[in-house]
């Protein structure tokens, strides 16, 4: 069995208002080493098997038309055994 | 004339919209998610609300829906479609508008009475407005912010296809201030404020919503 995990996170250049409030958070805690914190999403999928080629070609399919929005987003996908 | 409003589960401003259109001297006609069955409805509108609880992305799963494929086909062909808030993030996510909308640069969910300028009064659903007339009209989201690439914007302002501006102190962080939009062609919209709930002074801060209702009818009479 595989897992296919796909991380999403914003383009550089689009503001992230999430991240800037944990990143504002963190120094109100006493954590101080951040000098930016960006938020994203991971997605784990299941599946039966190894991945085919089909299949990936698939998987990034869905990455770019469900998962992420290429206007504001990138998407990584990686696959774990 | 009868203009569709779509229904999708989580929509809030759906029976609004309707009773805007009726207002406005239309005939509001209800169409379900779950169909591609436009009812042979000669415009449809894209309510805001919640659509798949803005699970995902706003709008992300809404696009995908059966309705959203007859649309997606229509208004390429030059067939009227508004989306309100949730209805303009649904019509970012299908790319008949370019851009996206994400969360508020202040993070919380805004509910007021906004203050716009309407600078494009080309499109079918804005032509009863004066260019760079001044309304006013609700503004209740959580993630309205405006955002594209340079290019995007650029392209948007030089060809006039910003149709709505926020004025006065920047409500939720969007590029440019920018309210609304509309295709090349002038036959999508989206907006962020809801013009539906603009529609009489006795539940609403003003008229100002109903020429955006009343724009439509006088366009399809006229075809």
């Amino acid at each position: 069995m595989a897992k296919i995990i796909v991380e999403v996170m914003l383009k550089p250049e689009i503001l992230d208002p999430q991240g800037q409030a944990v990143g504002n958070a963190l120094p109100r805690l006493g954590f101080t080493f951040a000098t930016s914190v960006r938020q994203g999403k991971r997605f784990e999928i299941e599946m039966v098997g190894q991945p085919t080629d089909a299949q990936m070609a698939d998987i990034h399919k869905a990455a770019e038309t469900l998962l992420s929005n290429p206007v504001i987003e990138t998407y990584l996908i990686k696959v774990e055994n | 004339m009868k203009i569709g409003v779509v229904t999708f589960p989580g929509s809030l401003d759906d029976r609004d919209a309707l009773r805007a259109i009726e207002m406005a001297g239309g005939q509001g006609v209800s169409l379900w998610h779950g169909s591609d069955n436009l009812k042979e409805v000669q415009a449809v509108i894209l309510p805001g609300g919640f659509s798949y609880g803005d699970y995902l992305r706003c709008g992300a799963i809404a696009r995908f829906a059966p309705i959203m494929s007859s649309i997606i086909i229509a208004a390429e062909h030059g067939f009227p479609v508004l989306g309100i808030c949730n209805g303009f993030q649904v019509l970012a996510e299908a790319h008949l508008l370019p851009g996206a909308l994400t969360r508020n640069h202040e993070l919380h969910f805004l509910c007021k009475d906004q203050p716009l300028r309407i600078e494009n009064n080309n499109t079918m659903w804005t032509s009863g407005f004066q260019m760079n007339q001044e309304v006013i009209i609700p503004l209740k989201n959580g993630e309205g912010s405006y955002q594209c690439d340079d290019a995007t914007l650029n392209i948007l302002e030089s060809e006039g296809r910003v149709v709505a501006r926020y004025l006065g102190q920047d409500p939720n962080g969007s590029r440019n201030l920018i309210a609304g939009i509309t295709n090349e062609r002038g036959n999508v919209v989206g907006l962020m404020p809801h013009p539906e709930h603009a529609v009489e002074t006795l539940t609403g801060p003003s008229e100002d919503g109903l020429p955006f209702f009343t724009s439509i009818l006088h366009q399809l009479v006229g075809r």
